[in-house]
């Protein structure tokens, strides 16, 4: 399949969305662009972080996901309650594959749900006395905890509990941190304003609680890692570059990390931001409070690694410069014997993306690394400034979709014709009962990690394994693969 | 009036930061820019301008400021 001219893309966008009534369309088509990298700014071609069309179906997440899930849920060491009807944590517990090391109920808490399971008694009376009981009960039965987070569920916010209250009283109590979180579901369009809560949450309640405190023994190459999750151990396997290279990790937000970490983040002489856009706010806070210079990062295929290895480097000395090179080099023989294994079996194929966070631009080098192109990507819950940063990724004339419909998505696959689709896990069965072969792009499908150059040998394995899988060719039955074998593959 | 931040960009130019729209725009021209006086008018990259209050001293980048639009 050739790739689609400019004019061809654009009267494929408008083919998909004449199925829409006007006001809809007239809605959805500034979502949906043609990228065109002579545009500096994103705004001036799509528009983002807007409420989805009711009626359609999206893949967005609510407030709560984005914090309980992605900001505070890997902070191993405290406890998270989910404040509010059982469903909403239990249905998303340990779904996300943060790993962290620890002995789960003991000392750590990742994958277990803790919540106050409301009833309705709770809804009429209030939910302050039980939240104020079960925190108790959590000192008793899990007296390693280090804190607790109160996330708030939808009804919180309706029934108008004052969880702060409960929170401080906890506080004086038991003498750990206890943070209330606003991220009631419906606050926002997306889980993206919930990181935002979360990072107001940290800001507000952890991260100055070490101000004063100098005792801890900080040396000129402390930095933190902000924004990695530690997806099937993302984390670990970008620490391990940035320790050969010289420099010392104090912090890890927030996969495998804890609440002492965050409490020390402050400390550090540099924050180097993975995601952006679930941690750009607290980057920021602390580049304004503390005088902490940020740097964005991507440890996706070699080409990108060693950007960022150099360019993370470019604020310290020459030892780390000299550190960054080593590393580069330490690990060439390893990616060059990956590379030459897995392009001639992946060169030219054709990718979509529909992914969140940061993975519709980071992933793009990862891809061009094994010789694949990108030909459309967009993001669930980007704001414009993560489209700015993506035009000048993407080639010209790809298909560029915010918040895409399932309908929209179906209908592009159709047409574009890619080889491989990176996405969730509700697109995941779709897609391959069409006949494409997929990849769950959130999680990594229960593979990973991703991150860094041991990362991407397993990045490129999975590729090929789901690409040149012998099973592509078997979805017709043999009996009917005589009569229409010219139509075949992606059109169920 | 909004709440902006303005800090210094990878290659030490002012960055103009407007959170509630997410908008990142280098800033072409800052209408006082002198260590006894900082702010005034400020001119965007992409055309805009803001007003901030001028301040007495150069302040310490980053700095979150109140701005309003011209
Ligand atoms: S929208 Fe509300 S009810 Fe639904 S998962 Fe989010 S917090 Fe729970």
């Amino acid at each position: 399949m050739t790739n689609l001219t400019r004019e061809e893309t654009e009267a494929l966008i408008q083919e998909v969305v004449a199925v829409y009534p006007e006001k809809l369309k007239k809605d959805r088509l500034k979502h949906l662009a043609v990228n065109d990298q002579e545009v500096e700014q994103s705004k001036k071609c799509i528009t983002s972080n807007r409420k989805s069309a009711p009626g359609v179906m999206t893949i967005r997440g609510c407030a709560y996901a984005g914090s309980k899930g992605v900001v505070w849920g890997p902070i191993k060491d405290m406890i998270h309650i989910s404040h509010g009807p059982v469903g909403c944590g239990q249905y998303s517990r340990a779904g996300r594959r943060n790993y962290y090391v620890g002995t789960t109920g003991v000392n750590t808490f990742g994958t277990m749900n803790f919540t106050s399971d409301f009833q309705e008694k709770d809804i009429v009376f209030g939910g302050d006395k039980k939240l104020a009981k079960i925190m108790n009960e959590i000192e008793e039965l899990f007296p390693l905890n280090k804190g607790i987070t109160v996330q708030s569920e939808c009804p919180i916010g309706l029934i108008g509990d004052d969880i702060e209250a409960v929170s401080k009283k906890a506080n004086a109590e038991i003498g750990k941190p206890v943070v209330p979180v606003r991220c009631e579901g419906f606050r926002g369009v997306s889980q993206s304003l919930g990181h935002h809560i979360a990072n107001d949450a940290v800001r507000d309640w952890v991260l100055g609680n070490r101000d004063n405190d100098d005792s801890f023994e900080s040396t000129p190459y402390d930095v933190s890692i902000i924004g990695d999750y530690n997806i099937g151990g993302d984390a670990w396997s970008s620490r391990t570059l940035l320790e050969e290279m010289g420099l010392r990790v104090v912090a890890q937000w927030s996969g495998d990390g804890t609440l002492s970490e965050m409490e020390l983040t402050p400390k550090v002489k540099l924050n180097l931001l993975h995601c952006y856009r679930s941690m750009n706010y607290i980057s920021r806070h602390m580049e304004e409070k503390y005088g902490i210079p940020w740097v964005e990062y991507n440890f996706f295929g070699p080409t990108k690694i060693a950007e960022s290895l150099r360019k993370i480097a470019s604020f310290f000395d020459d030892t780390i410069k000299e550190g960054a090179e080593r590393v580069i080099q330490h690990y060439q023989s390893e990616y060059e014997a990956v590379i030459a294994k897995y392009r001639p079996r992946l060169e030219g194929k054709r990718v979509m993306l529909y992914v969140g966070g940061l993975r519709p631009r980071h992933v793009i080098g990862a891809y061009e690394d094994l010789g694949m192109e990108v030909v459309g990507t967009g993001y669930e819950f980007a704001h414009n400034d993560d489209y700015d940063r993506t035009i000048k990724e993407m080639g010209n004339a790809t298909l560029l979709y915010d918040d895409v419909t399932g309908h929209e998505f179906e209908e592009f696959v159709k047409r574009v014709k890619p080889d491989l689709i990176g996405s969730g896990i509700k697109e995941k069965y779709i897609f391959q009962k069409m006949g494409i072969p997929f990849r769950q792009m959130h999680s990594w499908d229960y593979s990973g990690p991703y991150h860094g150059y041991d990362g991407f040998a397993i990045f490129a394995r999975d590729m090929d394994m789901t690409l040149n899988n012998p099973c592509w060719g078997k979805l017709k039955a043999p009996w009917k693969k005589s009569e229409d074998s010219s139509s075949e593959a992606a059109t169920a | 009036m909004a709440n902006i931040m303005i800090r210094k960009g990878e290659t030490g130019d002012l960055v103009f930061y407007l959170p509630k729209k997410d908008l990142e725009e280098a800033i072409l021209s800052l209408e006082f820019n002198s260590p006894e006086r900082w702010g005034g008018e400020l001119k965007l990259a992409d055309g805009q301008s803001y007003y901030i209050e001028p301040l007495d001293a150069e302040p310490k980048l980053p700095i979150s400021l109140r701005a309003k639009r011209m």
